[in-house]
């Protein structure tokens, strides 16, 4: 069972990565570019048939070790 | 006094450390990070480098490695905790220091010599130094632009748990002389108990005339007072 999480830095923690990627973007022409924000991404593989139980594992996953949360905000999606 | 150095793969200003901790009689001991038990230590230095790599988040990994889990607890009994650069990282990502460490405004990598303001002098760490003595030291580092949530950050600034704060030669902090773009010029900071603490310009690299400088050394001295 696989799943897709996304780390990213928290609406108000300036991501300034982010902001020259998207400065460069609108640089290259794309006017109606609002903003970027720039993550992480990570694939999880799981030997486990309960969806519920792995996605709570991965859920404490992401609050112990993947992200931190004072700063990051995480996403899970189960991937097919 | 007996002292502890951290060691993680990737560590690089452990020796340093360790030099300048011998120097001033030290009996330091070096604990791989895979140890499961720390000798009776009066300190504890966690020192700089990249740890890991810097794999995930700066600090992230080394946080969860075994020997952590005692120097946490020392931490908690009242034991010093000195946690240098990398290691002030690590102190924070594994809880015993709160905040966290950005990546610096300007996004490069800075290595260079800087000014440090000693904004208290009345801790175990810094009783050496007079209140207002502006240090030469250096700093090398990719993520040190300290951040925290107002709440914490006044509960620094009003119980003097901010030690030291970047400045120029003539002691004025502002926008100008803040390298990382760390919040109110945080250089370091400790714990509520003032027992940890985490900075993330080097001492140890300032802790021989001969080498680069003294500034540095009186914070090892103020440790064995």
């Amino acid at each position: 069972m696989k799943f897709a999480v996304t780390v990213t830095l928290k609406k108000d923690v300036l991501d300034p990565q982010g902001k020259v990627v998207g400065q460069t973007l609108k640089n290259m022409g794309i006017k109606n570019l609002n903003q970027v924000r720039q993550g992480k991404f990570f694939e999880i593989d799981m030997n486990e048939e309960d969806s519920a139980k792995a996605e709570a594992q991965v859920k404490e996953m992401c609050e112990k070790l993947l992200a931190n949360q004072i700063i990051e905000d995480f996403k899970i999606k189960k991937a097919e | 006094m007996k002292s502890s150095v951290i060691v993680f793969p990737g560590s690089n200003c452990d020796r340093d450390v360790a030099v300048a901790l011998e120097k001033l009689q030290f009996k330091n001991s070096m604990i791989w990070h895979k140890e499961t038990e720390l000798p009776k230590s009066d300190l504890i230095v966690v020192p700089g480098g990249f740890s890991y790599g810097d794999y995930l988040r700066s600090g992230a990994i080394a946080a969860k490695s075994n020997i952590l889990s005692e120097v946490i607890s020392a931490g908690k009994k009242g034991s010093l905790i000195l946690g240098i650069c990398n290691g002030f990282q690590i102190l924070i990502e594994c809880g015993l220091l709160q905040g966290a460490l950005l990546r610096n405004s300007g996004l490069k990598f800075i290595s260079k010599d800087i000014f440090v303001k000693v904004q208290s002098n009345k801790n175990k760490f810094f009783n050496k130094y007079k209140t207002g003595e502006i240090l030469k030291l250096n700093i090398a580092h990719n993520e040190g632009n300290y951040f925290t949530d107002k709440k914490h950050l006044e509960e620094l600034e009003n119980n003097e748990l901010i030690p030291l704060k970047y400045s120029d030669q003539k002691g004025n902090i502002n926008l100008k002389t803040n390298p990382n773009g760390s919040i109110n010029n945080i250089a370091g900071i400790f714990n509520k108990n003032k027992n940890i603490l985490g900075m993330m310009p080097h001492p140890e690299r300032m802790a021989d005339k001969v080498l680069s400088g003294e500034d540095g050394l009186g914070l090892f001295l103020s440790l064995m007072n």
